[in-house]
């Protein structure tokens, strides 16, 4: 990855971490860590969206910790990273590419406007410049100009597109794309789908057909199922992966638009509850602006003032 | 855990609901879990702290404490701050000015901006017979004009033409131009989605305000929204100026905290749903309906379902005059349909409703289709006064400008007079067996 992306990751996550830490910073400057202040804790990491399951846990652990010392903010701050960290560290692990798949198909689901296409035209861009051969499926067949969208990625990145028509049938376009991959001796198949509301159900049998159909082919296939979340949702995101999971077979998140004001904290309690491999974060709209995920980097700049 | 959340929630307002005396220490603690309640339907920290502060204020009032069914006054008034801090009236879109009229749309990437132009554009020219235009200021998104363009077409609205390398502020003015060449009623301007924190983009899009004097500006969020929402809705309406919200994705799961949020931070109306992806998923917005759905609870539901059977009961009362008499015209048939439409209401939330289940069985049973309901409404909308109190007035002629001005077909019209007809003859049947039968065996001939 390029090297300032820990700077960028920083800069990007600090605008919305400043407030939290900042908070930290006022509340808990040289004084007793008393219920009061426990309480007001746990505001501020509700307010970072961690959700008052994982707020209750930091806490308490506080509480055991110190309660009634006097505590600086930096020691809060580093109770509170250590936590969050704790959480996240086993999940933080890069997408492997198996090369004995030919192609590696990865599937990528999520719910409307998370980040999906954008997503793909940005894991397409790093995994070509380490010369990967990268084809790209067209699966969303729904959204007006989903096709034409995922297509300017494809030239940009320089990737072959497998697109039909509107209304297609997604699974046939991924049936295609793969067959299409395997013609040309390609690395990876990544495979866009439509956005869809995980508590509508036909939508949500439309990608366990996917599966299936693209099985036909390869019976491994697809290798990775890709859930796309977006940093600004709140506690619904729970409610996403667990059904993402359990129907469309995810094996790894990713957490896009982390350059805005969203802390994107329900990823701790997602982590905590599914322990699914977190593998990529977005922070921006450009080609270039996807990265790691990196446990440690994520509860700093969760946490740092 | 959001279920158990709300079961523990009514476990506490039964508790309440039991008792005949409170405590201020009852209410406390009740006040907590709703504290809680909210928090987990993801309402912004700040808003949620403010709410509890204005329930318990009212709830621990002389008044309440002292009251026959204290537990019961507090679910009330839990519910009833949430309507009032949710907006009471429902805001309808205000275009009353001088053509053209724009309308600009903003909001964060992918919260549904571009699909919500579509959708109001439609309903503009086919409800209220606007001339519509609409551009895409979205020089960003790959492909975005194209969407919108495609949009268009599915709805029969014009797009401005697409001038590649046009700056956003540039094509905002060209729609105005050809808006006022055209004599177009509204223009719709869609605009890329950016960070509320993305100072250059923030400043562009005032740019784009200044240049096209929007008279509506309207800020697309999505329904999901954590708490960020306070950020969002703050940033945009000091930056911008909004003069309402449009919450998208209403037919998701979510508890809806958004909504709270941002009416609370902005002092905005909540004026239209997105409840759902197709053009036609456009709703108005009902407070009572999220409010109920951010508390997750049964109890507040069934408190309103209790008034709402009061006021049933009072116009069944009034129906039931008018049927003796003989009265009962298409204006009255209209009246029902709406009442139906409230009850069951937008379908995607009825089911997400806790107590609500039961009424959709009702439904069920009675065959009633909602989307049918809706037909039948726009039929009778599109009949002069005349005419709903004088069916028989009704000819052919009549029929087929009824028909095109509801988008529906002679035979659905004549289909809708026979209709009220048999409810008519049914309802003196009905009428004998005493009022209430009425509602419980819902209306004749609606599958
Ligand atoms: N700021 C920011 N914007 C992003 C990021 N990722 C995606 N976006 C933007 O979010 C919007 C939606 O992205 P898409 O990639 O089209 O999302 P999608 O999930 O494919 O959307 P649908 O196919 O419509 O469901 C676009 O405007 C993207 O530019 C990110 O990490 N940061
Ligand atoms: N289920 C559902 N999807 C919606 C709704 N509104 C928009 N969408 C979808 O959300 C995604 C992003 O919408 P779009 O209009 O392109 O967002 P924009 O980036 O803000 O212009 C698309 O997949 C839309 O189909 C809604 O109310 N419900
Ligand atoms: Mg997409
Ligand atoms: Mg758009």
């Amino acid at each position: 990855m390029s090297g300032g992306w820990l700077s960028r990751l920083t800069a990007g996550l600090g605008r919305s971490a400043g407030r939290l830490g900042g908070q930290i910073g006022a509340v808990f400057t040289k004084r007793k860590l008393d219920q009061a202040a426990l309480d007001e804790l746990e505001d501020l990491l509700v307010a970072a969206d961690l959700g008052p399951v994982v707020a209750g846990e930091v806490t308490e652990r506080l509480r055991a910790d110190k309660f009634d010392r006097d505590v600086t903010d930096e020691e809060v701050r580093e109770a509170l990273a250590g936590v969050v960290a704790e959480t996240l560290e086993p999940v933080a692990l890069p997408l492997n590419i198996d090369r004995s798949n030919r192609p590696h198909v990865i599937l990528v689901v999520g719910v409307n406007g998370t980040g999906k296409t954008t997503t793909i035209g940005k894991m397409a861009k790093v995994l070509i410049e380490s010369g990967e051969k990268v084809v790209l499926a067209a699966g969303d067949t729904f959204r007006a100009a989903a096709i034409e969208q995922l297509t300017i990625w494809g030239e940009r990145v320089g990737a072959e597109v497998v697109a039909r028509d509107v209304g297609a049938d997604a699974a046939a376009v991924a049936y295609e794309a793969l067959a299409r991959a395997r013609e040309i001796d390609a690395d990876i198949l990544l495979v866009d789908t439509a956005g869809r509301l995980q508590n509508k159900t036909g939508l949500m049998e439309e990608l366990a057909k996917i599966g299936r159909v693209i099985g036909k082919l390869d019976e491994t296939a697809p290798h990775d199922v890709l859930l796309v979340l977006d940093a600004t949702t709140g506690q619904n995101a729970i409610s996403q992966v667990e059904v993402f999971r359990d129907v469309a077979a995810v094996s790894g998140l990713a957490m896009t638009k982390l350059d805005g004001s969203a802390r994107g904290g329900v990823l701790v309690a997602v982590a905590a509850r599914f322990g699914l491999p977190i593998h990529f974060i977005g922070v921006g709209e450009g080609v270039d602006d996807l990265q790691p995920f990196d446990a440690g980097d994520f509860a700093r700049a969760l946490t740092s003032p | 855990m959001f279920d158990s959340l709300s079961g523990r929630l009514s476990e506490v307002f039964e508790r309440l609901t039991k008792r005949g005396v409170l405590s201020e220490g009852d209410v406390d603690a009740a006040m907590r879990e709703v504290r809680l309640a909210l928090l987990e339907a993801d309402v912004a920290l700040p808003v949620a702290r403010d709410f509890i502060e204005k329930a318990r204020a009212q709830a621990v009032g002389q008044d309440v404490l002292r009251s026959v069914t204290p537990g019961q006054m507090v679910v009330k008034i839990v519910h009833d701050e949430l309507v009032t801090m949710l907006g009471e009236e429902s805001a309808e879109l205000d275009l009353n000015a001088p053509p053209p009229v724009a309308v600009l749309m903003v909001g964060l990437q992918g919260s549904g901006k571009t699909t919500t132009t579509a959708k109001i554009a439609k309903r503009l020219v086919e409800r209220d017979r606007k001339r519509v235009l609409m551009a895409s200021l979205d020089t960003r998104r790959p492909a975005a004009q194209e969407q919108l363009k495609i949009l268009g077409e599915q709805a029969g609205v014009p797009t401005l033409p697409i001038v590649e390398g046009q700056t956003p502020v540039a094509i905002a003015r060209r729609a105005m131009q050809a808006a006022k060449l055209q004599s177009i009623d509204v223009v719709m301007l869609d605009t890329a989605g950016r960070l509320a924190i993305d100072e250059a983009l923030m400043a562009e899009v005032a740019e784009v305000k200044a240049e096209s004097q929007p008279y509506e500006t309207l800020l697309v969020a999505d329904a999901l929204t954590g708490q960020d929402a306070v950020t969002v809705a703050d940033n945009f309406n000091k930056r911008v100026g909004l003069t309402g919200i449009v919450l998208t994705r209403v037919d998701g799961d979510g508890r809806g905290g958004a909504a709270l949020s941002m009416r609370a931070v902005t002092g905005c109306p909540i004026k239209l749903l997105g409840v759902g992806e197709q053009l036609d998923a456009l709703e108005g917005f009902h407070p009572d309906r999220i409010a109920g759905r951010i508390l997750g609870m049964g109890d507040v539901v069934s408190l309103v379902e209790r008034a709402a059977e009061t006021i049933e009961e009072e116009e069944a009362e009034k129906l039931a005059r008018k049927v003796q008499k003989g009265q009962f015209d298409l204006e009255d048939m209209l009246g029902q349909l709406r009442q139906i439409t409230k009850m069951g209401g937008l379908e995607g939330l009825m089911g997400m409703l806790p107590g609500v289940g039961k009424m959709k069985q009702q439904m069920a049973d009675a065959k009633i289709d909602p989307a049918l309901i809706k037909k039948q409404e726009a039929i009778i909308l599109s009949m002069t006064q005349g005419e709903r109190h004088n069916p028989k007035v009704i000819h052919a002629s009549r029929k087929r400008r009824i028909a095109t001005g509801s988008g529906t077909s002679v035979q659905e019209v004549n289909k809708l007079l026979k209709q009220h007809k048999q409810m008519v003859t049914t309802m003196k049947k009905v009428n004998k067996l005493g009022k209430k039968g009425l509602m419980r065996h819902g209306l004749p001939g609606l599958s």
